[in-house]
């Protein structure tokens, strides 16, 4: 770890702020929003309202992933009958089928990520609302993989969309995309949202501030 | 505006805001923050030249990619194969007009986008000529780029494949191995971008 000392040196404190399109470190007075005199990009010292902001779209994101997970996202019609499909039991029909390296990566992209996720976040969000000088490092390291894994979760909505293209012989089988794709696709963006939303730098704020 | 100064020696953190010296990365090298290890600059990468071949290269494919089928299926002497947008209109066609939209715009649309916004910015320069407007669209690229998901999407694909071999024939059309590509070029550009770098270029050219 680094010497302590290292830890006053806080943009807030220093009032200096990096641009992150022209890289161009600016100094200002205080104020909470700039454009920067290089490039014109309007520049936050924290994101507005980020808590609010990101709790906002992460409530809606959980009210959307219950439906997301209980309605079809997609239906099946052939001649034996109609079959509807959720998330769940698409893994299912692939870990049964033999492909369990395929069922892996859509249990991980469909279910785990989403739901870890929305888990995720709301500790990060707690842990800043609480002022927790715990870990900031490996809290930092959560909040950059959450915005990695972030964009996985589409993958559900990519093979509902070929599967709905390809199957389409009018008497033998149909495949209709179901209500659940929508409620997915929404958690995915939502969540996608919050995540840009909340500002990691507040993790460290509460350290400089007991300094302070 | 009271006194707003430039200060060029020191870079501050945008994920923990700590403020440290700049330093001078290398060719290929990245300056990362010393205290939570964010990349807070890249050294020189591929000459410009180079990188707007690989541009150019990444439009040629995407072409090829959207022009060909990814998946071709026969069952029952009925024959259907799709496209990326084959399957979004597919979907818009039966009222998921949100989920089509999204479907386009992350895997089609964003990709597009970057790809004709970077070849924007980096062919000018090749003929010592900044592009006009550049500070706009760095920033617009800055925005774009987290929603870009075209990799998600081949892996989308591989799925569909998985689920389909039961159902049918299924045959892989040249599409997709154009879009396998397609992502190696991405993934590329998307190394070889350096914002601030280019920004550099760019202002350069314009005052020269």
């Amino acid at each position: 770890m680094l010497p302590r000392a290292e830890n006053s040196l806080a943009g807030t404190t220093l009032r200096l702020l990096s641009c992150p399109v022209c890289g161009q470190t600016t100094r200002h007075d205080g104020a909470r929003t700039l454009a920067c005199p290089c490039c014109g990009t309007s520049l936050a010292v924290r994101k507005p309202d980020s808590l609010s902001r990101a709790w906002a779209w992460l409530v809606a994101a959980t009210l959307c992933y219950i439906p997301a997970n209980v309605l079809p996202i997609m239906e099946t019609r052939t001649l034996f009958g109609r079959q509807d499909n959720t998330i769940l039991s698409g893994v299912v029909y692939l870990w049964l089928d033999g492909s369990w390296p395929l069922a892996l990566v859509v249990f991980i992209a469909s279910i785990l990520v989403p739901l870890l996720k929305i888990l995720c976040l709301s500790f990060l969000m707690l842990s800043v609302h609480f002022r927790w000088r715990w870990a900031p490092l490996q809290r930092t390291r959560l909040y950059r993989l959450l915005e990695a894994v972030g964009p996985w979760s589409m993958l559900d909505i990519y093979v509902v969309a070929l599967l709905v293209a390809l199957v389409q012989w009018q008497s033998l089988a149909m495949i209709q995309a179901g209500p659940g794709a929508l409620a997915f696709a929404a958690v995915v963006v939502l969540t996608m949202l919050s995540a840009h939303a909340f500002d990691p730098r507040l993790i460290w704020d509460a350290a400089e501030e007991d300094r302070a | 505006m009271g006194d707003i100064e430039k200060v060029p020696a020191l870079v501050v953190c945008h994920d923990c805001d700590l403020v440290q010296r700049r330093g001078k990365p290398s060719r290929g090298e990245r300056a990362q923050c010393a205290r939570c290890g964010a990349v807070l600059q890249r050294g020189p990468g591929m000459s410009l030249q180079a990188r707007a071949a690989l541009v150019l290269t990444g439009l040629v494919v995407f072409v090829l990619a959207n022009v060909f089928p990814l998946v071709v299926m026969s069952a029952q002497g009925a024959r259907t194969a799709t496209t990326l947008v084959g399957a979004a209109l597919a979907l818009w066609r039966q009222g998921m007009a949100p989920v089509a939209f999204l479907v386009i715009a992350t895997a089609w649309f964003v990709p597009l986008a970057e790809l004709l916004v970077l070849g924007y910015l980096l062919f000018p320069p090749l003929w010592r000529r900044a592009p006009p407007g550049f500070e706009r669209i760095l920033r617009v690229l800055h925005y774009l780029h987290p929603w870009g998901m075209a990799e998600v999407f081949l892996m989308g694909v591989l799925v569909a494949l998985v689920k389909l071999a039961h159902l049918a024939d299924v045959v892989i059309g040249q599409g997709l191995w154009a879009f396998c590509v397609l992502i190696l070029l991405l993934a590329l550009n998307a190394s070889q971008f350096d914002s601030e770098g280019l920004w550099a270029c760019c202002r350069a050219l314009k005052t020269a």
